[in-house]
């Protein structure tokens, strides 16, 4: 048996990242200071309202938008929907979406929802769309919006979102929950989507950005709060502290990106020459920093992750056996590579070499057994 | 139906996913190169991962029928 690490390692930063060291001591004053309802003229009143506008102009500023474009949500699931189905309800042209086969589910499903079908558009082996395609799929006269992820949460390959070259009236939603914090907003979207607890805020705090003169429309029942864009009460301490959280992020990036990219290179480089018969996938360079997915060949995914986990690493995995609806992730289908014995490491903002060292030295002895029960 | 006349068929009908990879890279070296081997599968990730596992190991994924009762079979040339 192989002696457990001296902690326990979450490699699974993608699905959530603890709270940052400074969004907990925002959170925690902001606790006792925010609780009020913003609306409300008086003092404790005043006192959220101005919470909630530094959480906005602070998350701006990071994001290099207008506070006016800010608006938070109650999760990043609910700023995709409202950003790509705000577009879809102010379109002139047509209730059609084209789309990458490889978007969160969330986008999926707001598509299925609300469009009148949707055109999915190709992906190279590496997960990148064809530009071109998006492109040529947007002309059409019953499309009314473009929606490109800014990168891919289970691969890590970046979108091509910059510099599509969409006809002027069909808006581009992107979904940027995947690198929101890590890398700077491309540009050229409508409308952009974001969750906090992906990058070191609070669970429940999503940002939908909408430009300025993008036609949106409120696509579900509106409501009488402080941003018009928004539904219910706002929760002004964890919106506030996922701003210090994004403000804290933006602020290393080039330290902590530079590393974990550096890290990601030595466990794709560590996997593919030491694990027999598995595939590393995704763009090798052109990638979020953090993130790194590979299949390993005649191995069961729910294995993979229960014998990792018991050594101490926690990873997620795309295969079939380890999804709720025992199909595999429809990313690695439409890339073609092979979903089975899938593992997704994410780093976290202090991942060491002595972390990923740990785990590539595992992986290997832990493949090995699995192998071994099927007698390959 | 089957379109494509097959020297071996392996009915992993009831195995989940990776098992019926699994029995395919067993069972390769038991048709000749040249030779056509089936594996019959209603584990869904099988539709990619036999696709995926030819091209890793370097044999000719022929494509996808039907087996006489309707599930999914999929067709390997042995290359080598």
């Amino acid at each position: 048996m192989t002696a457990p690490p001296a902690r326990s390692a979450d490699l699974d930063s993608a699905s959530s990242a603890p709270l940052h060291p400074a969004a907990r001591e925002v959170l925690l004053a902001a606790l006792d200071r925010g609780y009020a309802d913003p609306r409300r003229l008086h003092r404790a009143g005043r006192e959220a309202r101005l919470l909630l506008d530094n959480a906005r102009e602070a998350t701006a500023d990071a994001l290099g938008v207008r506070p006016d474009e800010v608006t938070f949500t109650p999760s990043g699931t609910h700023a995709v929907h409202l950003g790509l189905l705000g577009l879809l309800r102010g379109s002139r042209r047509g209730s059609r979406v084209v789309d990458s086969p490889v978007e969160h589910s969330a986008v999926r499903h707001a598509v299925a929802w609300g469009a009148d079908g949707g055109t999915e558009v190709r992906v190279d082996r590496s997960g990148r769309v064809d530009a071109a395609g998006l492109v040529e799929g947007a002309r059409s006269a019953d499309v009314a919006l473009v929606a490109l992820q800014t990168a891919n949460h289970e691969v890590g390959t970046l979108q091509p979102v910059d510099g599509l070259q969409l006809p002027d009236d069909v808006p581009l939603f992107t979904d940027a929950c995947a690198s929101m914090g890590r890398l700077p907003l491309p540009d050229g979207w409508a409308a952009a989507a974001g969750s906090a607890h992906k990058w070191g805020g609070p669970a429940g705090v999503g940002v939908l950005l909408v430009r300025k003169r993008a036609r949106w429309r409120n696509p579900f029942p509106g409501d009488d709060r402080v941003d018009e864009r928004s539904t219910g009460f706002e929760n002004v301490p964890a919106v506030l502290a996922a701003a210090a959280s994004l403000q804290a992020v933006v602020a290393e990036r080039d330290e902590v990106g530079t590393r974990q990219h550096g890290l990601v290179d030595v466990v794709r480089r560590r996997v593919a020459a030491e694990v027999p018969d598995v595939e590393v996938v995704g763009d090798p360079d052109r990638r979020l920093p953090h993130l790194v997915t590979f299949s390993c060949l005649y191995v069961d995914g729910e294995a993979l992750v229960t014998e990792l986990d018991r050594r101490g690493f926690g990873i997620a995995s795309g295969s079939a056996c380890t999804a709720s609806t025992l199909t595999p992730s429809h990313v690695l289908e439409a890339m073609g590579v092979l979903t089975h014995g899938n593992v997704r490491l994410s780093l976290q903002r202090d991942a060491t070499r002595a972390e990923v060292d740990a785990f590539c030295d595992a992986l290997r002895g832990v493949v090995a057994e699995i192998r071994s029960r099927v007698g390959l | 139906m089957t379109a494509y006349d097959v020297a071996l068929e392996l009915d992993c009908r009831e195995l989940p996913c990776p098992m019926p990879v699994i029995e395919l890279a067993r069972h390769l070296g038991d048709v000749e190169v040249g030779e056509l081997l089936a594996v019959v599968a209603r584990d869904p990730a099988a539709a990619v991962d036999v696709p995926a596992w030819c091209r890793m190991k370097e044999q000719d994924f022929v494509g996808a029928d039907a087996a006489d009762d309707g599930v999914a079979r999929y067709v390997v040339r042995r290359l080598g």
